[in-house]
């Protein structure tokens, strides 16, 4: 039974969208925590912390993010939790977004010249001070742009959610076109959907990029 | 027993299989004032970077104020708080004011008061002559007032031993002068203080003993009128001849 594309079928669309910024802002929280304990451990001088960060990366650097939701997925019935589409979605992205905030995040800290830590370390201050109040703030303003380019990526990577039945904004896009059948418009819904999330993120990016670059020229 | 301000006995150190300091052997008395120079590659930014173990060494002793470094752990923070450093490229925190420079190492490392430390670091300002430029950042100053900040926040530690890095070699000629005038002007108030530079005229004017360093280890020491006037080593009068 085919029915038109709708004003309701928008709204469920629209509606869906949060589901995605909800999907996306854990995967963001949970990934900026695991990404600065991943930073920090890649650029530490403990060899054991570095190889342990390294591999985590080249893990899930290396494998489809839409296997990393298949296994945790499954992995959940496995380990005995209830297999939830939200739950495995925000923890299988929550561990792609460590993988690669982390790698930003040291690539930014290794950025901040060696002079910096150096003349912290002789003024006497200890790794905490020393990161906290020296390297991290400068690390922090490299990051920035790229932090919220990654943020757009993970946005769209949200998307993949919908194959494990997670109804975010793909998924809802889907649904509606399953019953009316106009797969042009009501995945042009989506996009554009995807695009007025992610554009003025990219514009943010590009802006910072520039500030950063004229922060540097000074 | 009367205390030195820094032994080292029998220090080695590497870089892979370059010796960078070999068998250094240096006593420095509380007050003195010590230049050390030789070539690029001598050691002799190494020599004094070893003061607070910016760099480990492999073998050897080093004993600052009656603590021996050398035996790590709490030692190492201990004479980190007692030894202030200079660097040829200032290092100031470019993020933080010129006084939120001079306050954090105090305020974390010596857990002194923020009034305390604010009150400390205008003193210091006031003596490196540029207390009106205690809230502005490090990018809006000069090479030389920089370098005067630097100074400053390392006095703000109250260290009993100050290290200098080729403090003036990243400066433009006409601020020379006056990171030098701080530095005499500390060295006049008695603090002990080690300097790597080819300032000569420094060396000439305030130090006590001049240090000629080659391949890792110290080929000549004496007091500078010896030292210029009188040099025994050939490698030394070479290098005095290509400087003068």
């Amino acid at each position: 039974m085919i029915r038109e594309f709708s004003s309701a079928d928008i709204l469920f669309i629209v509606t869906a969208v949060r589901w995605t910024l909800i999907l996306s802002a854990i995967a963001f929280a949970g990934g900026a925590i695991g990404g600065l304990a991943i930073a920090l451990s890649r650029s530490s001088q403990n060899r054991v912390l570095r190889r342990i960060a390294t591999g985590f990366i080249q893990v899930f650097q290396g494998t489809p993010l839409l296997m990393q939701l298949f296994l945790v997925y499954f992995g959940l019935a496995v380990v005995g939790l209830p297999i939830d589409p939200l739950l495995a979605a925000a923890v299988a992205l929550t561990l792609h977004a460590s993988a690669y905030l982390g790698e930003i995040w040291r690539g930014a800290i290794e950025a901040v010249p060696s002079g910096q830590s150096e003349a912290a370390t002789a003024l006497a201050l200890g790794y905490r001070d020393r990161m906290r109040h020296v390297i991290l703030p400068q690390a922090m303003r490299i990051a920035t742009a790229p932090t919220v380019g990654f943020l757009v990526q993970l946005i769209k990577g949200t998307s993949l959610a919908s194959i494990i039945g997670f109804t975010e904004l793909t998924r809802a896009g889907q649904i509606v076109n399953n019953a009316t059948f106009q797969p042009f418009l009501v995945f042009g819904t989506v996009a554009a959907l995807y695009f007025l999330l992610c554009w003025p993120l990219s514009l943010l990016a590009r802006h910072l990029e520039a500030r950063m670059r004229r922060a540097l020229m000074r | 027993m009367t205390e030195h301000a820094i032994i080292m006995r029998a220090v080695n150190k590497y870089y892979g299989a370059f010796h960078a300091l070999a068998d250094i052997d240096l006593t420095v008395q509380p007050g003195e004032r010590i230049v050390i120079c030789g070539p690029s590659g001598s050691g002799k930014s190494t020599l004094i970077r070893t003061i607070n173990q910016l760099e480990p060494i492999e073998s050897g002793t080093i004993v600052v104020d009656g603590v021996e470094l050398t035996a790590g752990g709490e030692n190492v923070a201990k004479v980190r708080k007692d030894v202030g450093m200079v660097f040829q490229s200032f290092n100031l925190f470019p993020h933080m004011t010129v006084l939120e420079n001079c306050i954090l190492a105090p305020m974390k490392a010596r857990k002194v008061s923020r009034a305390e430390a604010e009150k400390t670091a205008r003193h210091y300002l006031e003596r490196v002559k540029i207390p009106e430029q205690a809230d502005k950042y490090p990018a809006q100053l000069s090479g030389g007032q920089q370098q005067r900040v630097a100074i400053a926040r390392a006095l703000c530690m109250k260290p009993r031993i100050m290290l200098f890095d080729e403090p003036t070699s990243a400066l433009d000629p006409e601020m020379v002068k006056e990171v030098l005038d701080t530095m005499i002007d500390l060295a006049r108030e008695g603090m002990t203080m080690l300097c790597v530079t080819h300032e000569m005229d420094f060396a000439r004017a305030v130090a006590d003993r001049v240090i000629f360093m080659d391949k890792g280890r110290i080929v000549e020491e004496n007091a500078p009128a010896e030292f210029f006037g009188n040099p025994q080593n050939e490698r030394l009068r070479n290098f005095l001849g290509q400087i003068a």
